[in-house]
Order: C-alpha cells, then sequence, then structure tokens
C-alpha cells in the first residue's frame, strides 16, 4: 500500500502512540516508579523471595483482571467475578474431593461451570435485556449462594488430590532453570494474559468484543448477532473466573466457600488501572496485568514499609480515581 | 501493486464474478445496450405499501420506484414518511400491508441483512460507526477475511481491500486510520465504502450533506456521480432543493404518508416542488428589509481562543438580526460558544449593555441575558423525555418555588401561554418533548430562554433538521423576536437562510472575520468570496 496516503490532519496518526496505549505507558511507568520507591525506601523489597510473593499475589486478581477486561471492553460490566471464582472453586472440589474424579475433569468442570454461569449472565443481559450493572449483581448472588449451598458452608479440602498442588503453589519451572522460583499459578496468569491478548487483538471474537463496545448499535445494522456474541463475552468472562478459581483453591489447598466477594472490584480496579475505558470499545490486557501489578506492588511494599494494611486501600482508591482521571485528560489533549 | 486485478467483494469495486463488463463498461465507454439497460430498469419497486405504528398511520398506500444509476430525490416535510418508507425498502421495518419488488421479484426483507444481501444499503443520517476501529475494520465488520482455521482476521487483506474500495472511489483515506478521529466527511465515505463492499446497487443516503461544508460536498457528489456511471441507483433524502436541481435525475414527493408525484427533478420549478410538499404556496423567498437600532446591547472585541477564534470583534444592536456565515470549521460555532461562556478564551473583552463583563460559564451568561440555542437541540438544548412544560420552565423554576414547592398550576399557566404564543404544535403541556417535531421543540427551547428574560439570542443552525413549512415559521418568529426589542445572531450554513434573515451579516474563515456585509444587499456570491478569502490565499 505505499501509494496509499496516510489520512493527512483529520486522521489519527500512525506512529504516534493511541490514547489506550499512552495510557498503558503510563501505568508502565507508575509501576517501575513504584518498584524503584519501594526498592530504595522498603528494606527487604526487592528481595527474590518477596518478588515471588508479589507475582503469587497478583496471580488471582491478574486473572480476574484479565476476565473483566473481555466484558469491559464490550461495553458491560460483570461484578460476578468474585464469587464466581469461588463457585468454581466449589465445583472442583465437588468433582476431585467429593466424587474422587481425576484432575483434568476437576479442571475442565471448574472452567465450564464458569463459562455457564457466564453464559447465563450474559443471555440475561442480551436477550432479557437486563443492564449488566443489574444482571451481574443478581449473578454475584446467585454464585455466592450456590458456592455456600454446595459446599454446605464449609471448606472442602483437596487432600485426596496431592496434584492439584500443580496449579498454583508448586514452581514447575524451578525444575528446568532453579534459579527461576515462579510458581505455577503465577505462569497460568501469564498464558492466560497472553492467550487472551492475542483472542482480543487478532481473532474475529476480538474484533466482534470490540465492535460492541464501540457501538452497538452499528454492529447490529451491520449484521452481527449481537446477542449470540455478548453471551460469549460474559462466557468467556465466565471460564476465566473459572480459571481464578483454580488458582486460588490450589493456593489455598481448598475452596472456601465464603471468600470471594470484593474480589470483583480489585480486578475492576485492575482493569481501570490499565486503561481500559469504563465506557467499552478500547482497553488492552497487557494494561491490566500491568494494573494488577500495581496493586499488588503497592500493597506489599506498604506491608513493608511498616505501614498499617488498611492505608493499602485508600491508596488504591486514590489510585482508581486518578488513572480515571489521566484517561479524561488524555482523550481531551488527542 | 495487485489491487487493480484482485478480485473484490464489490461489483463497484473492481472484477468480481459476472460483473466484469460493467465495471469496464464503466471505466471505458458503455455499449448503447448497457447503458440502456442499466438506466432503464427498476431496481427496486416498492407498492401499495402501509405501516401503521401505535396510534400513527405512517404510510398509506406508498409506491416508490428505482431504477439503476439514476438518483432519486425524496422530498417531503419532516414526518412526511420518507424515513419510514426507506426503512421499509432496507429491512429495518415490515410493511403492514404491500409488495416490496427487487429485480421485478416480489421478496421479503425480514432484517437489514436480508436487503444488505439483495445489494441494499442505507447511510443513517447518524452515521453508525465503531469509532474504535479502523476505517478497514469497519467497512467488513462482521465479514473479515480470515485465516488459520478461520479464528483469526487476516489484517492485511481486510486493509487491501478496503484500499482497493477507496482508490475505486477517488477517495483518499487511509485504511487504517480509526474512525472515531475523521472528519464528518471522511466517516461518511467510510459508510458508502462498507455499502459499496456489500456489493450495493441501491444506496439510500439520508440528508448526507448536512454536516458538510461546500467542498466536502462537491466531493461527495463526485462520488455519487461515480457511482451513478456504475449503474448504483440512489435514493437522496433530502431538505436541500439546490441539491436536488444539482444531482437528482427525479423526484418524489411524499405528504403525510402518502405517496403525492413523481417528476423530472430538471424541468420542474422548485416552487411546484416546495408547493407539492407543503401542500400549500410559499411566499416567494424575501430579504430582511429592516434594520436594527443604534442601541448597542452586545459588543466584542479583540475575542481570541487558539486557532479557532483569532482576534474577532462584533457589535449587535437592539432589535437587530446579526448573520454569522461561513463554512463549516470557520469558527462560527466557537464564537458563539466563547460569547456563551462555554468554552474558555484567552483573550478578549466582552460588552453588554455598556459594560464590560466577564463571562466564565454560561451561567454567568444566563443571568446577563444571553441565551445559546444549540444546533443540537437534543443533546444541548432540550430534556426530551421531560414534559413541555417543564422544558419552557426549567430555566425560572427559581421563579416557581414557594416555600420549596414547586407552583405546578403557575408552570401550566406559563407554558400555556407561550405554547400559545410560540404557535407550539402539541396536544398539551404535558407531552414529552422528544415526540413533537423538530419545529416545535426548537420553539420549545425558544420558549424557555424567553421565559428567562434572556434578550440576546444566539441561534446556531436554527433550522437544520427542520422541514419547510416549519422553517418559515422559525424564520418568523425570529423576525418578530427582533421586531420586539431582543437582539438576534444566527449562525447558518444555509445562505438563503442567512440572507432571508439578517440585517447585518458577518463573514468568517479560518477564525477570522473576513468581512461584515448589508443584508438587504449583500449576494450568496458576496458571501462566499469572504468565507473563502483566507482559504484561497493560504
Amino acid at each position: 500500500m505505499t501509494d496509499t496516503t496516510v489520512d493527512g490532519a483529520q486522521g489519527a496518526k500512525p506512529g504516534f502512540l493511541t490514547t489506550a496505549a499512552l495510557q498503558k505507558a503510563v501505568a508502565f511507568v507508575v509501576l517501575v516508579a513504584l518498584l524503584g520507591f519501594f526498592s530504595l525506601f522498603a528494606p527487604n523489597f526487592a528481595t527474590g523471595s518477596n518478588m515471588v510473593g508479589i507475582m503469587q499475589a497478583t496471580a488471582v486478581n491478574g486473572v480476574l483482571g484479565v476476565a473483566v477486561t473481555f466484558v469491559i471492553i464490550s461495553g458491560g460490566i460483570d461484578l460476578s467475578v468474585g464469587t464466581m471464582m469461588t463457585l468454581t472453586a466449589v465445583v472442583a472440589g465437588i468433582v476431585l474431593t467429593n466424587l474422587g474424579m481425576p484432575l483434568p475433569l476437576g479442571i475442565l468442570a471448574a472452567i465450564a461451570a464458569g463459562a455457564f454461569m457466564g453464559a447465563v449472565s450474559g443471555f440475561t443481559i442480551a436477550e432479557l435485556k437486563i443492564p449488566p450493572f443489574i444482571a451481574t449483581l443478581g449473578m454475584m448472588q446467585i454464585a455466592r449462594g450456590l458456592a455456600l449451598v454446595f459446599s454446605e458452608a464449609k471448606p472442602i479440602y483437596f487432600n485426596d488430590t496431592p496434584s492439584y498442588q500443580l496449579l498454583s503453589p508448586v514452581s514447575s519451572i524451578s525444575a528446568i532453570f532453579p534459579s527461576i522460583e515462579i510458581p505455577n499459578g503465577v505462569m497460568i496468569m501469564f498464558v492466560v494474559a497472553i492467550l487472551s491478548s492475542i483472542v482480543l487483538t487478532r481473532t474475529i471474537v476480538g474484533r466482534m468484543i470490540f465492535a460492541l463496545g464501540s457501538n452497538e448499535e452499528a454492529a447490529r445494522l451491520s449484521g452481527i448477532k449481537v446477542n449470540r456474541w455478548k453471551i460469549l463475552t460474559y462466557a468467556i468472562c465466565g471460564g476465566i473466573s473459572g480459571i481464578a478459581g483454580l488458582i486460588v483453591s490450589s493456593r489455598l489447598n481448598s475452596a472456601q466457600p465464603a471468600l470471594g466477594l470484593g474480589y470483583e472490584l480489585d480486578a475492576i480496579a485492575a482493569v481501570v488501572i490499565g486503561g481500559t475505558s469504563l465506557s467499552g470499545g478500547r482497553g488492552t490486557v497487557t494494561g491490566t496485568i500491568i494494573g494488577a501489578f500495581i496493586m499488588s506492588v503497592l500493597t506489599n511494599g506498604l506491608r513493608v514499609m511498616g505501614v498499617q494494611e488498611e492505608w493499602k486501600i485508600v491508596v488504591t482508591g486514590v489510585i482508581i480515581i486518578v488513572a480515571v482521571f489521566i484517561d479524561i485528560f488524555l482523550r481531551k489533549k488527542s | 501493486m495487485s489491487v487493480q486485478t484482485r478480485i473484490l467483494p464489490t461489483r463497484f469495486g473492481g472484477a468480481s464474478k459476472g460483473t466484469a463488463k460493467r465495471v469496464d463498461a464503466g471505466k471505458g465507454g458503455k455499449t448503447v445496450a448497457q447503458a440502456a439497460k442499466a438506466a432503464g430498469q427498476s431496481v427496486v419497486e416498492l407498492r401499495g405499501i402501509e405501516k401503521s405504528f401505535p396510534g400513527v398511520r405512517a404510510l398509506q398506500d406508498v409506491g416508490f420506484d428505482l431504477r439503476a444509476g439514476e438518483v432519486h430525490a425524496l422530498m417531503g416535510e419532516n414526518g412526511a414518511g420518507k424515513s419510514t418508507l426507506m426503512k421499509i425498502m432496507t429491512g429495518v421495518y415490515q410493511p403492514d400491508a404491500g409488495e416490496i419488488l427487487v429485480d421485478g421479484k416480489a421478496v421479503t426483507l425480514r432484517d437489514p441483512q436480508a436487503a444488505q444481501a439483495l445489494g441494499i444499503s442505507i447511510i443513517h443520517q447518524e452515521l453508525f460507526l465503531m469509532n474504535h476501529l479502523s476505517a478497514a475494520q469497519n467497512i467488513f465488520i462482521g465479514r473479515e477475511p480470515r485465516r488459520g482455521f478461520g479464528i483469526f482476521v487476516d489484517e492485511a487483506k481486510l486493509k487491501r481491500d478496503a484500499a482497493a474500495i477507496f482508490r475505486r472511489m477517488k477517495v483518499d483515506i487511509d485504511p487504517a486510520a480509526e474512525v472515531g478521529a475523521m472528519t464528518v466527511a471522511r466517516q461518511q465515505l467510510v459508510e458508502i465504502a462498507k455499502a459499496l463492499s456489500y456489493d450495493a446497487r441501491v444506496l439510500v443516503m439520508d440528508e448526507p450533506t448536512s454536516a458538510l461544508n461546500e467542498t466536502e460536498v462537491e466531493h461527495l457528489f463526485a462520488v455519487i456521480e461515480d457511482l451513478k456511471a456504475h449503474g448504483v441507483g440512489i435514493v437522496y433524502i433530502t431538505h436541500k432543493m439546490d441539491e436536488v436541481k444539482r444531482i437528482a435525475d427525479r423526484v418524489t414527493v411524499m405528504r403525510d404518508g402518502q405517496y403525492i408525484d413523481t417528476l423530472p427533478a430538471a424541468s420542474t420549478p422548485m416552487s411546484t416542488i416546495i408547493q407539492l410538499m407543503v401542500g400549500r404556496e410559499l411566499a416567494d423567498q424575501h430579504r430582511a428589509t429592516g434594520h436594527g437600532t443604534t442601541e448597542e446591547v452586545l459588543r466584542v472585541t479583540g475575542l481570541n481562543r487558539g486557532k479557532a477564534i483569532r482576534n474577532v470583534s462584533l457589535s449587535l444592536h437592539r432589535g437587530e438580526i446579526l448573520g454569522i456565515a461561513g463554512l463549516m470549521g470557520a469558527g462560527r460555532t466557537e464564537v458563539a460558544r466563547a460569547i456563551f461562556g462555554a468554552d474558555p478564551i484567552d483573550s478578549g473583552e466582552i460588552h453588554i449593555h455598556g459594560k464590560a463583563c466577564r463571562i466564565g460559564s454560561p451561567a454567568d451568561a444566563v443571568a446577563r441575558g444571553i441565551a445559546y440555542l444549540s444546533e443540537d437541540r437534543k443533546h444541548f438544548g432540550l430534556v426530551t423525555g421531560m414534559s413541555v412544560r417543564d422544558n419552557v420552565t426549567m430555566a425560572s423554576w427559581g421563579r416557581f418555588m414557594q416555600g420549596g414547592f414547586m407552583q405546578d398550576a403557575a408552570l401550566g399557566k406559563v407554558a400555556e401561554e407561550y405554547v400559545r404564543k410560540l404557535k407550539v404544535k402539541t396536544p398539551h403541556i404535558h407531552q414529552e418533548t422528544r415526540l413533537l417535531s423538530g419545529g416545535n421543540q426548537q420553539k420549545v427551547v425558544i420558549s424557555k430562554w424567553l421565559l428567562r428574560d434572556c434578550d440576546i439570542l444566539i441561534f446556531d443552525e436554527p433550522t437544520r433538521g427542520i422541514d419547510v413549512g416549519a422553517k418559515a415559521e422559525i424564520y418568523r418568529l425570529l423576525e418578530e423576536l427582533a421586531a420586539q426589542g431582543k437582539a438576534v445572531i444566527v449562525i447558518s450554513s444555509e445562505l438563503p437562510e442567512v440572507l432571508r434573515l439578517s440585517h447585518r451579516i458577518a463573514v468568517m474563515c479560518e477564525g477570522r472575520i473576513t468581512g461584515e456585509l448589508d443584508g438587504r444587499t449583500a449576494t450568496q456570491e458576496d458571501i462566499m468570496t469572504l468565507a473563502t478569502q483566507r482559504a484561497n490565499a493560504a
């Protein structure tokens, strides 16, 4: 296309960073700055074991963040990812511990349960026209309730399935490279993020999700079966929440049915900090992962510095507002 | 570059199956037989179309036909049924009765996709594009070329195909550019390219020039001519008479949901068309006769804001209508917004009734009696979900409070009064304003500011999207306002409108005022000369 001239004055200028990319860059700089700050001022922060701890702490929020990134780019929201994670962990517990099935079936059951429940959310949103906020608020409670019902409100332990440890705390990679002790849960997060990023940017599914979030009516008038893609988006979100459920329960070696509430807000915060627009049509998985790291570095760093734990929550709140302000500021400028 | 020889998904765009001859004919000269076939035959025909919505009979036994290679203008006042008819032709609505024939065969268009499959596309007035996606991605949304087991989008092919269509349209758009960052004119071209990618033989354009400047309109017309030459039939919905004369072959007029007549565009006088549209004769377009008083109510000196407003000075008198003319993007709206305090200014002074004042926000402006009536009534002028009464009174609610309670009876009384005075057509004052026509919505907004005692009224495109009959009424209303001693500024892209209304005309170009004309003697040519002065020089 050498002879196709660039859309001059009015068009987006290729070669310049887009707003989303710019914001991602800002988030990355913030992350590096935080790492630098804590390395300088917090003793014992920049140690190998602490870094592993940070990564470990990021895994669950990172995966949930990726899950909710799909939905937010499509112009929706999912408040149920936290309790969905718990429900899928309970399902894994039932399949593995109560029914004594092999590990792969447990993994499959957890992801399938999440995807199914996500599809149900998607159905109520797409077909019954219930606003996503309300529909997933309902699903949040349904998932929480079901997790308690199925588990009879008691933790389910995975003592009979020692290989369950493989999903999070074990570091398989250190068997090959002994110096790299990255736990499997973190590796799973990175794999999920990379695959999700490819799906969102390169595949037809991703294109549809961006189209939905950018202008749903335009997508509909273009002959796209909007409802079907919307249901799929929520199903993907639910399925990935299932992966988070596996990671968290593997790390705790148990499915804790009371867990999960509040995780959705951290996940949404990671997405927003990463530069994904809550109004849809714009966003990246990389941004979300960076956002999740910013949150756990803050938590960890403040703790290492001896700051009262609860301040972290306050700081996170401030960061969310600042992140959205930067988003608005950058868009105004462009 | 392989674009010229590649197989494209568009008849217009290249040599797709079975259409090679047609394209060649378009590039070279057509054979007589092909030309006759292309120009004569009805591609789409509508017969006896009926459509009712709850409480409204929108279409009554309407017929319409479109030939290949013609531009068929569809005219009528707002509410005449043009849009409904076109929505039926493009599969958005289903008719209650009647037939749709494509190439002489009766068809059912279950949804827009069914219509698109038959080559019938519509370009809506509000463009339906996905702003965050690129031009190419928008064009092929839902039909992306794929690779890798049909999962991955073949971005390279996507861009190539889009580039080929743009090339055929002779437009210069980068397929990879994000649509949201383009001008409306370019977005429209992307929509046209999208329609063409569906192998469009029928293209419905709903007021395509309403947001374009003169150059962009010329460009669009060139694209339309080109489409015609390739045998595409175009339905052109518009309110602008001169455009019909320029590009249409035939005109069909609708009124009150009924088919009135189809006439040749070239030989039918404008007055006949207008007469058919409104069902009554309108007085000849006359010119502003009076002039304002010598009492200066508003003086703006040395106004600057970035590149949008450069050293603008204006004065406005009691009883005067000042027209601000200029091409789209000349800075007319920006000046109005600056005076109204909606945008911050870099420098400049504003005097109201001889007193210097700082207007930092629209609230300041309103407190000093300035009202700005935006062209986009639905976004900035009206709360469409609220009643006529509440809209008329909302800027003055403070006056109707007693002990913290709204005095509903008083509100109703004053709303009734304005509805009567301005002849707002509404069944009652409790009607939601979204259900009113454009002209009546405009009157509601005017009422609101009159009730607020505003005596400087700035109208930005006061008749955009308003039909011919209601336009005349709005004009009369503006003249009355001036006669009553209000000071009025009218910003308009339609030169006849500026000339019709203005006592004095300020012409802008690239943020500057390039000249001032006497409204009684100025001509369209005078205005255009000033409006393009700077552009020509540069």
